[in-house]
C-alpha cells in the first residue's frame, strides 16, 4: 500500500474542512495511506512569498524537516498553494547558500530532502487512475462538469513536474473514470484571482467571473477544483460575483475529492456536500441510477 | 511612449534585481508574451513586459512606486510562457520585496491583508482566518469588507471561532523574530 507524508494546510481546518475530510476518506477508500506531519505549521502561502523567499522557505522548511522525521520522501498536500510554497523551498535549498540563510532561521537547520507533490498526483501515479475506476461502485452518468486546475499547480512546469502546464488532464481522467462527462474546458490554467478576494475583491470579481462564464458557455451542470482558494473564490464568492457583473450564475463548485467519494461510496458525512455555497443539489439530480444487475 | 534618458539609469538597481532574482534581466527582448498571457494587466499601470523593460532601464523608483507589482498574483503565466525561460514572476516579487524594504506600498490594502495573515501565522503557528479578518479590518479601517458573506461562511461553518494552537507554535515565532533580526535577503 503506497504510503506519504500528509500536510493539510491551514483552509481544511476551516474555510475547505470538505476538501481536507473528503482527500482522507478518499485517500483511505483507495488504499492511500497518508501520515499527517505532526505539529505542522502554516507555509505562509502568499503573503509570505511576497514578502521575503527567505522567511517563506523557513516557514516551509520547519515542516519538511518534520516530514523528513517521520522518514518519508514524498509529502502531499491537497493544497496548490501550500505545495507552491514547499517545492519552492525544497528545491531551492538545493543551492547551499539560500540553504544556510534558511536554516539560520530555524530552529533545528532542515537536512532532508522530501518531495513535497499534490495530492492528485499521488493519486494518478501511485494509485492510478484504473485502480480508482476499479473501485468505483456508484459511477456518476448524467452529470457533466469543466475540470479547473488553478494557475499554480502545474506551473512553472520546470519547477512543479506534473501534467501539462497549459492542458492538464489528471484530474479529467480522474472524473472521467468515475463516470462523469467531462467537457473540454479552456480556462484550466487560468488565474482566479487567488488572494486578492479581500483587499480587492474586484479583481477577484473579474477573473472568477470569466471561469464561470466559460464553463456556462459549455454547458456544464457543475465545476471540478483542486484547489481551496480557487473554490472559494468561485462558490463562496459567486453571488458577491453575479451583484458586480450582473450576472446570475448558479454553477456549483466540487472538489475532485468530493465526487470522487461519492462515486466510491464513503460515507456521506465524511464529503460535507452541504458546506458548498451554491446548492449542489439540482446537480446531483441528475446522477443517473445505475442499471439494476441482470 | 515614454523616453527615458539613458543616464538616468540606476546601475546599483539593475544590478540588485537581478541578484536577487538570480535572472538575467538583459535576455528580456520585449516579445510581449508575459503580457499577453498576464490575466493582472487589466488593473495594473504598468503592464508585466513594461516592468521589464523599466528595469533594464534602471528606473527603480518608477518601479517600485507602481502599482503592478503589489497587484501581480504570482499565477506563473510569464514564468511559463517566457521564450528566454526568465522567472518573470519572481521578478515581480523581488520588486514587491524591494518596495516593501523601502516603505513604499503602493496598493495599500494588499500589503495590509499580507501583513495580517503573517501576523497571524506568527501568533498561532498556523493561519486562523477569523482572527486574520479582524486584524485587516482593524489595520486598514475597511470595517465592510466581506460582511456581506459572513452569514453563508458562519451557516456553513467555514470560519471556526478559535485558531488551532500548535505545540511548536514559539519556534515558528522564531522564525519570524531571526528574520527580523537578520534582514536576511535573498
Amino acid at each position: 500500500m503506497p504510503k506519504v507524508a500528509y500536510y493539510p494546510g491551514c483552509s481544511g481546518q476551516g474555510t475547505s474542512l470538505e476538501y481536507e475530510r473528503s482527500t482522507r476518506a478518499v485517500c483511505q477508500a483507495v488504499g492511500l495511506e497518508l501520515v499527517d506531519v505532526p505539529d505542522w505549521s502554516c507555509c505562509g502561502s502568499s503573503p509570505a512569498h511576497m514578502v521575503n523567499h527567505v522567511l517563506s522557505a523557513a516557514l516551509s522548511a520547519r515542516n519538511l524537516d518534520l516530514a523528513h522525521s517521520l522518514g518519508m520522501e514524498v509529502v502531499a498536500t491537497p493544497c496548490p498553494s501550500c505545495l507552491t510554497n514547499l517545492r519552492n523551498a525544497a528545491v531551492e535549498m538545493e543551492d547551499e547558500g539560500f540553504r544556510s540563510k534558511v536554516n539560520a532561521l530555524l530552529d533545528r537547520p532542515y537536512t532532508g530532502a522530501v518531495d513535497p507533490q499534490s495530492v492528485l498526483q499521488v493519486l494518478v501515479e501511485q494509485v492510478g487512475v484504473d485502480e480508482v475506476a476499479r473501485r468505483v461502485t456508484k459511477p456518476l452518468t448524467g452529470l457533466r462538469v469543466a475540470c479547473y486546475y488553478g494557475c499554480i499547480m502545474n506551473r512553472p512546469p520546470e519547477r512543479m513536474r506534473f501534467d501539462d502546464h497549459e492542458n492538464p488532464m489528471a484530474m479529467d481522467r480522474l472524473m472521467e473514470a468515475i463516470g462523469l462527462e467531462v467537457a473540454p474546458f479552456p480556462l484550466k490554467v487560468e488565474c482566479c484571482g487567488a488572494s486578492f478576494g479581500v483587499p480587492r475583491g474586484d479583481i477577484v470579481m473579474r477573473l472568477s467571473g470569466k471561469l464561470l462564464d466559460a464553463a456556462r458557455g459549455l454547458g456544464v451542470d457543475a465545476m471540478v477544483t483542486a484547489c481551496p482558494l480557487c473554490q472559494m473564490n468561485l462558490d463562496l464568492r459567486q453571488r458577491q460575483i453575479n451583484a458586480a457583473l450582473h450576472e446570475r450564475f448558479r454553477i456549483p463548485v466540487f472538489y475532485y475529492t468530493q465526487l470522487l467519494g461519492l462515486a466510491l461510496d464513503v460515507p456521506r458525512q465524511e464529503l460535507g456536500l452541504d458546506r458548498l455555497c451554491v446548492d449542489p443539489r439540482l446537480a446531483l439530480g441528475k446522477i443517473k441510477a445505475p442499471a439494476p444487475v441482470q | 511612449m515614454r523616453i527615458y534618458d539613458l543616464a538616468t539609469a540606476e546601475q546599483d538597481f539593475i544590478a540588485e534585481v537581478a541578484a536577487r532574482s538570480h535572472q538575467d534581466v538583459r535576455t528580456c527582448y520585449q516579445c510581449g508574451n508575459c503580457t499577453a498571457g498576464c490575466p493582472y494587466t487589466f488593473v495594473y499601470d504598468y503592464s508585466v513586459s513594461q516592468i521589464m523593460r523599466l528595469i533594464q532601464l534602471g528606473q527603480q523608483e518608477t518601479v517600485l512606486r507602481s502599482k503592478s507589482i503589489w497587484l501581480c498574483g504570482s499565477c506563473q503565466s510569464c514564468t511559463t510562457r517566457c521564450p528566454n525561460r526568465i522567472d518573470v514572476a519572481k521578478i515581480m516579487d523581488v520588486c514587491r520585496h524591494m518596495a516593501r524594504e523601502r516603505g513604499y506600498a503602493t496598493e495599500r490594502e494588499v500589503k495590509l491583508f499580507a501583513d495580517s495573515f503573517l501576523r497571524s501565522v506568527e501568533r498561532h503557528g498556523r493561519a486562523f482566518e477569523l482572527g486574520l479578518m479582524v486584524d485587516y479590518v482593524l489595520h486598514s479601517g475597511k470595517v465592510f469588507t466581506d460582511l456581506d458573506l459572513a452569514p453563508t461562511a458562519l451557516a456553513r461553518r467555514k470560519l471556526p471561532f478559535q485558531p488551532h494552537p500548535i505545540v511548536g507554535r514559539d519556534q515558528v515565532e522564531r522564525i519570524f523574530q531571526r528574520f527580523r533580526q537578520g534582514g536576511a535577503h535573498a
